[in-house]
């Protein structure tokens, strides 16, 4: 939302809830702005032959739209947050197993795959799932006059010159997956990630603080 | 922190990995991290509720909510032999052990122990209710002094079979009071022991 010059990158208000849904081992919803997805885990469930790694789960993405069927765009958001999250599962501690994420578009107001990497670790974090470290995504677009807009809504997305979406890992702050559109110089992108990294520490925080109020009353 | 601890040369712990939920402590040095999970991981020496899926020759396959269906040998009950075999049907309940479970192989149920007696393990539940919980609830279920259980004790009189895998199976007098242990147990999930206490108090009482 908010347009960035400045050192304090803030994103739109942001809001989750865990363990809602009666069905799967780990469920999630995430909000940020208008922008809100519903995630699902399934696992570590019984895998099909076919589709069975020895030595580690397998983990298969889905994105379900609102409306209509999933097309290509669809496929390569589910490639990029199936990356991510292998990337920070210990996928290797339950081998032959499948693991099933179902990601649900509530609604779309821009920042769409940054809100599914949310909603996803959010939910593998509900799910109990061991993880290397957490990951939160953070959109960027740049503007027609070369401004850096942190989590832009759809109407900015469309009037920006170039948009980018970053997963930034937990432990280093380190970037673990990008997808990027448009074009850009290399100074953005690393003022882009650099802004990314700086914002990701809200979103961290605010894991921590929903895990916590979740515990408070098993104590 | 005990001295014995605390006088040793400090080390370095390594606690992990992924690890989340609260961390508990039991005297004198025995540290874990209680969480929330909803799908069973089995581990060795547990006992579970499992549904019998299938019959295959010498092993029945037994469903224990995990990421496999476990193994259960035919002579693993009491006074089972190679002529006498148990009478097991699919579908039945067993209340049993894991001696092997393990990430890269099939886990393996028995319902004995070490000394051949069936201790309690076994074919189960001829009527009652069988229904899921988070491992948490089960988890605090079975601690020693549950005080879950000691509330709903001095409701009614009931049977009550807990599995680690999540599964809890009861049996009241009557169907209606069966419903209402069941409800009360799932509805124990999110509450804190004040909260509990109400509600039961409550239902006790003929209020709810």
């Amino acid at each position: 939302m908010e347009v960035c010059g400045s050192s304090n990158p803030t994103l739109r208000e942001f809001g989750s809830e865990q363990n809602l849904l009666s069905r799967p081992d780990g469920s999630s919803s995430f909000v940020q702005g208008d922008t809100s997805v519903l995630a699902g885990v399934y696992g570590p469930a019984e895998v099909k032959v076919s589709k069975e790694i020895y030595d580690r789960a397998t983990l298969e993405v889905v994105i379900q739209t609102k409306v209509g069927l999933p097309s290509v765009k669809e496929r390569a958001r589910e490639q990029c947050v199936r990356e991510t999250c292998e990337a920070a599962l210990l996928s290797t501690l339950n081998p032959r197993s499948s693991l099933t994420l179902i990601l649900q578009v509530v609604h779309d107001d821009g920042s769409l795959l940054a809100c599914f990497l949310n909603a996803a670790c959010m939910a593998l974090m509900d799910a109990g799932l061991p993880m290397s470290c957490l990951f939160a995504g953070v959109t960027c677009a740049i503007d027609g006059d070369g401004r850096i807009i942190i989590d832009p809504s759809a109407v900015q997305e469309k009037e920006s010159r170039a948009l980018m979406t970053f997963a930034i890992d937990s432990k280093e702050r380190r970037v673990m997956m990008s997808s990027t559109k448009g074009s850009f110089t290399v100074h953005e992108l690393h003022q882009c990630v650099a802004i990314s990294q700086k914002a990701s520490d809200n979103i961290f925080e605010f894991y921590r603080e929903s895990v916590r109020r979740r515990y408070s009353k098993s104590v | 922190m005990p001295e014995s601890i605390t006088d040793s040369k400090p080390e370095k712990v390594v606690c992990g990995p992924g690890l989340r939920g609260i961390l508990r402590h039991k005297q004198p040095n025995l540290y874990w991290i209680d969480s929330q999970q909803r799908r069973y991981v089995p581990s060795k020496g547990e006992n579970v509720i499992g549904v019998v899926t299938a019959k295959s020759g010498d092993i029945f396959k037994v469903d224990i909510g995990g990421s496999e269906q476990a193994s259960l040998s035919y002579l693993a009950f009491e006074g089972a032999t190679k002529r006498n075999r148990p009478n097991v049907q699919v579908g039945d309940l067993v209340y049993s052990q894991l001696i092997v479970a393990n990430k890269d192989m099939e886990p393996e149920l028995v319902c004995i122990d070490s000394c051949g007696r069936a201790n309690g393990l076994g074919v189960f539940g001829a009527d009652g209710l069988l229904f899921k919980v988070s491992l948490g609830l089960v988890r605090r279920l079975l601690a020693p002094q549950s005080e879950i259980a000691k509330d709903l004790e001095k409701m009614f009189p009931f049977e009550m079979v807990v599995g680690m895998n999540g599964r809890v199976w009861v049996k009241a007098k009557t169907i209606q009071q069966t419903l209402i242990v069941a409800n009360l147990l799932e509805s124990c999930e999110n509450m804190t022991a004040q909260q509990r206490q109400t509600l039961f108090r409550r239902v006790a009482d003929g209020s709810i």
